[in-house]
């Protein structure tokens, strides 16, 4: 699927292979591939055909180094892609150096789509094929160069451990000694990629490469950046969305020791200091009257009710099987519900921050970002220069969920830094981090569905509206009232129904911006439609497992991993009194999951996961540790979400703030979490999102198994599971 | 004001307010960024740093009360068996993701088992519960944590 998408020609012409491999003569000798690799997944040729975006450089030493656009934040991605080329270059994996690729618009950045950036699970999805066949085609030329070097036969040549060696005469050339010959000969139209039982090194565990830096201390994140003479700065934006700054008393502030400078811009005051400490106590210190603007008085109730109505209108048709409405009326049950989500924050561990200094004709900017040239498009138009007057160094990432897909901290720090003298880094307060994200949309659902005398589901329909996060991000992909995002895990659902209809209603909230947030489209809908179908097994009185099951019989990859994780968890073993299992299944960025979770729920209410069995088909595992810490991780981000997860809005203002407001799950609450694979040979899936869509309505299921109340609304809300 | 402080065997004067938290000391002061700040209000723990081998969290410790106090970042801590016993255990269980709240974590870890060589669970739940991680790796610091304990000699204790 990825491959097609690659080679798909939307100029209209056929665009061979070839076009989307090229080889050069590297700079101070060596081989240079360049090859392009998928942004986004609403494609990645570009209008004029070949648009490279990652190159690998043999040197003459005999390094290999991977220039590529995705960016490591935690997901394992600087280890996994590597493994690719290493396994058809017949290289050790410490052989490959990665290094991270500098926005260019010509070479980074898609032409068509103007993204260059690492989200929605397809760093690894998107680099399946073209780093496998860029390293087969280089292993090719390689072994051409030597062969023509020797006069033999190309076939009596192989490759093993960075070396091309001849058989019969045992004679050997390093790949260094043959890079510069190798870049002269043509790129292979056709490499043989290896097959599974080939490979040597995906599929094994390997250690990230990342790793050491972050154990003690020397790893660099954007917060650490630290150029010669920086000061540190600290703001306060309008607590609401579109409010101004109507007047700052700055007196006190400016008398705090270490504080240098106060910038007043339209809606934010920013404190410029030798040190954050001084920054924060100036900011304290500051007197600052708002303007509230459009939004002073709105509330999260305002935006449900909005929302709720938009559902009672049609919305955009995002699939539809059958005739639904018409087979509503021939079910012996029907079945309906309302379901709600809420606003969520990232909270990534490192709080936004950015550094810049502005020189007048040019800008340099140190940041961690998801999307670099996103980064420098805007800081350029805040700065008022051109692109290539904005030096962008990105770096490590403490965390992105999509947070730092936006370029907002980037904007707002030049704003701040085109008023100071000197390089400025701006670091957000925890609260200003949470009260001024851009967060996971509220979303509001209707469902009906109808059964027949049987149970089973003969008609369904979902309708749901909420703000397009595609439509303001990536504008050309919102076509026809929809978008990929926002109804992926309503449609195209693992369980085959005759009759099925799903409608979507864009509505932007007023006065809150939305951003994407990990597990994105997946993170509403498969709570909801996994909800749902466990509404239905319950009216038709059927086990949740047995009744997914039968809806399943098309899909042997869904099945597989339901039957596998039912098992690992003893489904319909008997639990302790206030305990319960829930099923969850999912087929979401290219990956299959089930998961069951074991909750407890204490007569006060509140809901403790004790356990959470995963059973995992993501095609071919390429580092299975990374496989399973995202699962670990993808899932405790989901359980914070289910148990912790709301921002609400008052008076136009964000009402969480810190850590104690807009709590985080911790090591005392973590449940036991097994991951199990299913062996698989099909291309790999996504991993860093999945456990986090799927684990939500696996403990909105075991809680009502446990207790026989349905949760349709999240977070759970204890008062609601309150024994008397 | 001045201030003479000891971080990791070397004596450092530093001119701030006495109120100054430890935190901005180090990373902007001294430039020692290893220590991470999370959150501000000893919520999160990404901050925590050893005085004299208790772990405290260092955005909430002001300048004026560390006195002379040794003070222990994730810079130096490897130089301690324990530390270094952690890191290396950390690496084992390949721990980190995106890696930011490591350091506390590691700092925490590194205090628990100094003082209590063959934590239990709950042993662990108390002394790391302080420390946040949204990539989520607690099932890892966890088996880390107990790795690193094993390492103490007695292998199998619980």
């Amino acid at each position: 699927m990825i491959r097609d998408r690659i080679a798909s020609p939307i100029s209209g012409a056929h665009v061979s292979r070839r076009n989307f491999l090229a080889s050069c003569a590297a700079v101070g000798g060596g081989l240079m591939l360049s090859l392009n690799l998928p942004l986004g997944r609403i494609g990645a040729a570009g209008a004029d055909g070949f648009a490279p975006n990652a190159f690998i450089r043999i040197g003459s030493d005999g390094q290999i180094v991977l220039t590529m656009p995705y960016v490591e934040m935690g997901q394992g991605t600087y280890t996994s892609i590597p493994m690719l080329i290493a396994e058809e270059l017949e290289v050790k994996l410490d052989q490959v150096r990665l290094e991270h690729a500098p926005p260019n618009e010509k070479l980074y950045v898609n032409p068509m789509l103007g993204v260059q950036a690492t989200g929605n699970s397809n760093a690894l999805r998107g680099s399946w094929t073209p780093l496998r066949e860029a390293g087969a085609a280089a292993k090719a030329m390689l072994i051409a160069a030597a062969a023509e070097r020797w006069s033999v036969d190309v076939k009596s040549c192989r490759a093993q451990d960075g070396e091309v060696i001849h058989e019969t005469s045992g004679r050997r050339l390093k790949y260094g000694e043959l890079a510069t010959e190798a870049a002269r000969r043509p790129v292979p139209k056709n490499v043989e990629l290896k097959r599974p039982h080939e490979f040597k090194l995906i599929g094994t565990p390997a250690k990230r490469l990342d790793a050491a830096g972050k154990v003690n201390g020397t790893a660099v994140y954007g917060m650490d950046a630290r150029p010669s003479g920086v000061k540190i700065a600290t703001l306060a934006q309008s607590p609401a969305f579109g409010g101004k700054v109507k007047s700052v008393d700055d007196r006190a502030a400016k008398a705090v020791k270490g504080v240098r400078q106060i910038v007043r811009l339209d809606d934010a005051v920013a404190v410029v200091a030798d040190h954050m400490g001084a920054a924060k106590k100036g900011l304290e210190a500051l007197k600052i009257e708002w303007d509230g603007g459009d939004y002073a008085k709105l509330s999260t109730q305002d935006i449900a009710r909005e929302l709720e109505q938009a559902t009672l209108r049609t919305g955009a048709v995002a699939q539809n099987i059958g005739d639904a409405d018409k087979a509503m009326t021939n079910a012996e049950t029907k079945v309906e519900a309302i379901y709600q989500v809420p606003f969520l924050a990232h909270a990534a561990m490192e709080p936004m921050n950015c550094t810049v200094h502005f020189r007048g004709s040019e800008c340099e900017i140190w940041i961690g970002t998801q999307a670099i040239a996103r980064v420098q498009a805007m800081a350029a138009k805040a700065a008022g220069l051109p692109p290539e007057k904005v030096i962008v160094h990105n770096h490590l990432i403490g965390g992105g969920f999509g947070r730092r897909l936006e370029a907002d901290g980037a904007v707002r720090a030049v704003e701040i830094a085109m008023h100071v003298d000197g390089p400025v880094k701006v670091v957000w307060t925890r609260e200003e981090d949470i009260q001024h994200d851009y967060y996971r949309p509220y979303w509001f659902d209707r469902l009906t569905a109808g059964l027949d005398k049987d149970g089973k589901p003969i008609a369904w329909n979902h309708r749901f509206a909420g703000s397009s996060v595609i439509a303001r991000w990536l504008p050309p992909a919102f076509a026809n009232g929809l978008d990929p995002d926002s109804t992926e895990g309503a449609i195209d659902l693992v369980y085959k129904f005759p009759n099925f209809r799903v409608e979507y209603v864009r509505v932007e909230p007023p006065g809150i911006p939305t951003g994407f947030w990990r597990s994105v489209g997946p993170s509403h809908n498969v709570f909801v439609t996994e909800s749902f179908v466990d509404e239905l097994a319950a009216a038709a009185r059927q086990d949740a497992v047995a009744y997914r099951r039968a809806l399943l019989e098309h899909n042997p990859r869904a099945r597989a991993v339901l039957d596998l994780a039912a098992e690992r968890a003893g489904w319909g073993q008997p639990l302790p009194k206030g305990r319960g299992r829930g099923v969850s299944l999912q087929n979401a960025f290219g990956s299959y999951l089930a998961q069951v979770a074991d909750v407890e729920v204490a007569r006060a209410g509140t809901v403790r996961v004790h356990r959470v069995v995963c059973a995992m088909d993501c095609g071919t595992v390429v580092n299975p540790d990374t496989v399973e810490a995202q699962l670990q991780s993808g899932t405790i981000f989901g359980v914070t979400a289910a148990l912790h997860g709301e921002i609400t809005l008052k008076n136009g203002r964000v009402e969480q703030t810190n850590f104690d407001t807009y709590q985080m799950l911790r090591i005392n609450d973590t449940p036991v979490i097994e991951v199990h694979l299913v062996k698989s040979s099909e291309p790999p899936g996504g991993m860093g999102e999945t456990g986090t869509s799927a684990i939500v309505p696996a403990i909105a299921n075991a809680v009502f198994a446990a207790t026989g109340k349905r949760l349709r609304k999240m977070p759970i809300d204890p008062k609601m599971l309150k024994q008397a | 004001m001045g201030f003479n402080i000891s971080i990791n065997g070397r004596t450092h004067s530093v001119d701030v307010d006495g109120d100054t938290p430890l935190l901005w000391v180090l990373r902007d002061v001294l430039g020692m960024t290893g220590t991470k700040f999370g959150c501000g209000m000893a919520l999160c723990g990404a901050c925590t740093v050893h005085i004299n081998g208790t772990a405290i969290r260092s955005c909430i410790t002001t300048i004026d009360s560390v006195g002379a106090s040794k003070i222990t970042t994730i810079e130096a801590v490897g130089a301690t068996p324990t530390g270094a016993k952690i890191q290396q255990a950390w690496l084992d269980q390949e721990v980190a993701q995106c890696g930011y709240c490591q350091s506390g974590q590691i700092m925490s870890a590194t205090a628990l088992l100094a003082s209590n060589p063959y934590p239990t669970d709950a042993d662990i739940d108390d002394a790391m519960s302080g420390n946040i991680c949204r990539c989520g790796t607690y099932v890892r610091i966890r088996e880390a944590i107990k790795r690193a304990a094993q390492l103490n000699g007695k292998a199998g204790q619980p």
